[in-house]
């Protein structure tokens, strides 16, 4: 077992269940064999400062480490490169204590300084970071956006072991922000000798290190055999392959070719896969920190009336657009995720009722109903799932007209608030981190209500914002209760405005072939998508 | 000659820039924000604005297409949005695959369809010219998906003569380039057919025929030669149009070729990569033809490149 986390003793007394101990391995897990991974798409890029999607995210992982970390296929936080921290009383100053020797993949060791760098790095404009706005809380990141600084004035490097992140405002999320990929420690002389191509040359501190890249054909990693966390990774290589269809990789799958195919079962295939016990059994579900809804443009009639967006949840017949997606996944009753810590347990949701709706919305002044439409990105099953929504609002006398659109046409409409209705599928908002503030601020604040923004219902209520604020100004972990608990209730007065109807949370199904070991948290982890340094081969 | 060819490349050079402008000006008003793209779903207003600033991208059409352009001609195809990687490593990283494919696949169209155009037209109108053309009417119109999958299938996973996609070696190349020379026949067996049939009612072959010469000699030393000059027009643009990539049949197969690239870098409004591919597989279909249209006189001395 690894060592529990040396925290100061205020600390760990401090520190809450959420941070209450670290990973026990599997104790059948052993070192060594190498596995085959295949993905349909190239991987754009493996550097932590730009990936951001699905696929690069959990390469990024293994092969970077940031200050905090996650415990295996869970939500958890643990410590990562720093081996303590203390925040001070005001939530606005955390130092973090490195752990000494630990080696980056040239061989250099991580200083103080490389945070730093790495910090400096990702919110400087000309780095094109997606994910800076991950770190607007550390002080002067305005200036850093603003472009009258190249340096945080927040971060600074106390002694080679022990970095100081200084605040503007307290930000309950701030660790987990340390454990984003975005954070992840570079180091400098790697990242300039790269010259601009680091995302296809990267070295980092992680389990694995990259040791062949032949574009668009395949990736290897091999194991980091100086790796800090003593004993991982179990895996000697990996091997991702590229440019195979998802249906191709199962056939390989099925030969013994492959271990795990990356896109996962493909839709087509689902009830065949489903249906056969030997390919079930490598079948492996879990939870992603995912939500499905239809939103509704609350700044313009009809949907500026309340009781029309009730109806419209109401009508929703959510049980039978999960069997729409051959029941990979679950019919969702609130924005966060069952998964997501603040989730609303005893909350049922709106209920079906069309005879209820219908009701609902002759009261509001719409007995015969109206017309609408409906976005929906044009890739399947959107349009099936647009279609029987279209259904479900024709019970009760609303018409809806499908618009099944490219995916960036859609953001784009949504965006600029043209579109009354959207139904959220494959653009759908997944936590970039396990904490309930992650669901709100873009997708439901005022913030992202802004044109070309991700709030396309444009609801903007500023009594939630402030609720939101005061939530994330809890960042002291012996709150973490009460935080989740304003979580919960700004969720539930969400509910109560129903800007959207949520439909349903996806499950994530992935297939890994008979010789593979670890728990299957691990192959479904809702933070790495698949956890490479934990698996192993029997 | 050289005046001719001078001419032409002038003339190419002047429908690439045309190219160039038009995908540009599409990308542009393409109601798309890549940089939407980059900064993905947390980015705040101001993290976008700050990467269109740093890609150049709120300046004015004209400037950025200048700005292109400046590059382009010192051969600099520029940086992909999202990888960050230079385009042209980028390309030429799959130019080898994509060579190779192109190669074999207009191997097997051309040992396919010239092969069923000929036995067509000799036997005109009867049953083999009916199922024949039957049939390569059927390869046109096959969906190229089904017809990929079926063949890996059956010749890779049930037979297993052939590895399940991928790319390296001869065995790797072998189902996709039949493949594709199955469903490319068609056009090359339609074209020749009626190609051969309008040559063989030409009078030369009639004089040979009548000089007593054998079926074999007047179809193979006559007939063959003339009749297959809109073949290598038609090569010309088959050069191209694999250039631009074959989707479908490259990612069933595994194979790394530039579709795959391109088929991406839409998805993902990758603009430096459109432009790129598109550029390159102008390119080709440009010289494609020119080099078709050299190759002409050679074949036939009535044809005089003026």
């Amino acid at each position: 077992m690894n060592k529990l986390l040396t925290s100061t003793a205020v600390m760990l007394a401090l520190c809450g269940p959420s941070l209450a101990q670290d990973y026990v391995p599997d104790p059948a897990a052993k070192q060594g064999g190498a596995i085959v991974m295949t993905y349909k798409d190239d991987v754009a890029t493996l550097d932590p400062a730009i990936g951001y999607d699905w696929q690069n995210w959990s390469m990024i992982r293994s092969l970077f480490d940031g200050l905090m970390d996650y415990t295996p296929g869970t939500t958890d936080l643990r410590l990562g490169l720093a081996d303590k921290y203390d925040i001070s009383e005001d939530g606005l100053t955390y130092t973090f204590h490195l752990r000494a020797g630990v080696k980056f993949h040239n061989g250099r060791e991580m200083t103080a300084e490389d945070v730093k760098y790495s910090l400096d790095r990702v919110t400087l404009p000309a780095t094109q970071s997606p994910g800076s706005g991950f770190f607007g809380a550390i002080k002067g990141y305005d200036a850093m956006v603003g472009g009258t600084a190249t340096s945080l004035e927040g971060v600074v490097v106390v002694d080679p072991l022990t970095v100081k992140i200084e605040l503007s405002r307290p930000d309950a999320t701030f660790l987990h922000v340390m454990a984003i990929n975005f954070s992840a420690v570079v180091p400098k002389e790697a990242v300039e000798a790269a010259n601009g191509d680091f995302g296809k040359m990267p070295v980092g501190t992680g389990a694995f290190k990259m040791k062949e890249w032949t574009l668009g054909q395949s990736l290897i990693f091999e194991r980091n055999t100086d790796y800090w966390r003593a004993g991982e990774p179990y895996l000697d290589q990996i091997t991702y392959e590229f440019g195979q269809e998802p249906i191709v990789a199962l056939l390989r799958l099925q030969n013994g070719e492959i271990d795990i195919p990356g896109d996962g079962v493909p839709p087509a295939k689902f009830t065949e896969v489903m249906g056969d016990p030997a390919q079930k059994a490598q079948v492996v579900t879990g939870d992603v920190l995912h939500t499905g809804y239809i939103t509704m443009n609350v700044t313009a009639a009809p949907f500026d009336n309340v009781d029309v967006r009730r109806a419209v949840n109401m009508a929703i017949n959510k049980e039978r657009i999960v069997q729409v997606v051959n029941n990979r996944a679950v019919p969702a009753t609130q924005p966060l995720p069952p998964a997501m810590p603040g989730y609303t347990a005893d909350y049922a949701g709106y209920p079906f009722d069309v005879e209820g709706a219908k009701k609902l919305l002759a009261d509001a002044g719409f007995p015969d109903g109206f017309e609408t439409d409906l976005y929906a990105m044009n890739t399947d099953p959107n349009p099936r799932i647009a279609q029987a929504i279209q259904q479900d609002l024709a019970a009760i006398g609303i018409t809806a007209n499908i618009q099944s659109l490219a995916q960036a046409n859609v953001i784009e409409a949504g965006g600029a608030g043209t579109a009354p209705m959207i139904w959220s599928g494959g653009m759908a908002w997944v936590a970039d981190f396990p904490d309930p503030s992650n669901f709100y601020g873009p997708i439901l604040g005022c913030a992202g209500a802004e044109p070309g923004g991700w709030n396309w219902a444009k609801y903007c209520n500023a009594d939630l914002d402030a609720a939101a604020v005061a939530a994330d100004s809890m960042s002291d972990p012996a709150k973490s209760a009460e935080r989740l608990k304003a979580w919960s209730d700004i969720y539930m007065k969400v509910m109560e405005d129903a800007p959207w109807a949520p439909v349903y949370n996806d499950q994530r199904f992935t297939m890994k072939s008979d010789r593979m070991g670890g728990a299957d948290a691990l192959y479904v982890d809702p933070i790495a998508t698949v956890n490479f340094d934990y698996i192993y081969v029997k | 000659m050289p005046a001719y060819i001078l001419r032409r490349l002038i003339q190419s050079a002047l429908i690439l820039l045309g190219v160039s402008f038009i995908t540009f000006f599409l990308l542009f008003v393409l109601p798309a924000d890549p940089v939407r793209q980059i900064a993905g779903r947390s980015a705040s207003a101001a993290t976008v604005e700050s990467i269109r600033h740093e890609l150049g991208l709120d300046r004015p059409f004209l400037v950025q297409y200048a700005r292109y352009l400046g590059g382009l001609v010192q051969g600099d195809l520029g940086r992909s949005y999202l990888q960050k990687s230079e385009v042209s490593v980028l390309i030429a990283s799959r130019l080898p695959a994509t060579l190779l494919l192109m190669v074999a696949a207009i191997f097997c169209e051309l040992a396919i369809g010239l092969t069923m155009g000929i036995v067509a037209a000799l036997r005109r109108d009867r049953f083999a010219d009916q199922a024949l053309m039957m049939t390569s009417f059927v390869t046109v119109s096959a969906p190229q998906f089904v017809v990929s999958l079926l063949m890996l299938y059956v010749f890779a996973v049930k037979l297993g003569w052939f590895p399940i996609g991928g790319y390296g070696t001869f065995r790797h190349l072998v189902l996709p380039a039949i493949t594709l020379g199955i469903l490319g026949s068609g056009w090359y067996s339609r074209m020749m057919r009626s190609s051969m049939i309008d040559v063989m009612r030409a009078d030369y072959i009639r004089t040979a025929r009548s000089k007593g010469l054998g079926r074999a000699r007047v179809v193979l030393g006559h007939a063959l030669p003339n009749a297959i000059l809109p073949i290598i027009a038609m090569i010309g643009i088959d050069i191209g149009v694999f250039m631009g990539g074959i989707v479908v049949v490259e990612s069933v197969f595994g194979w790394p070729g530039i579709g795959q690239l391109a088929w991406q870098a839409i998805q993902r409004i990758d603009i430096p990569i459109i432009m790129g591919v598109t550029l390159v597989s102008a390119v080709a279909i440009v010289l494609g033809n020119l080099l078709a249209d050299l190759i002409a006189p050679f074949i036939d001395p009535r044809i005089k490149l003026k």
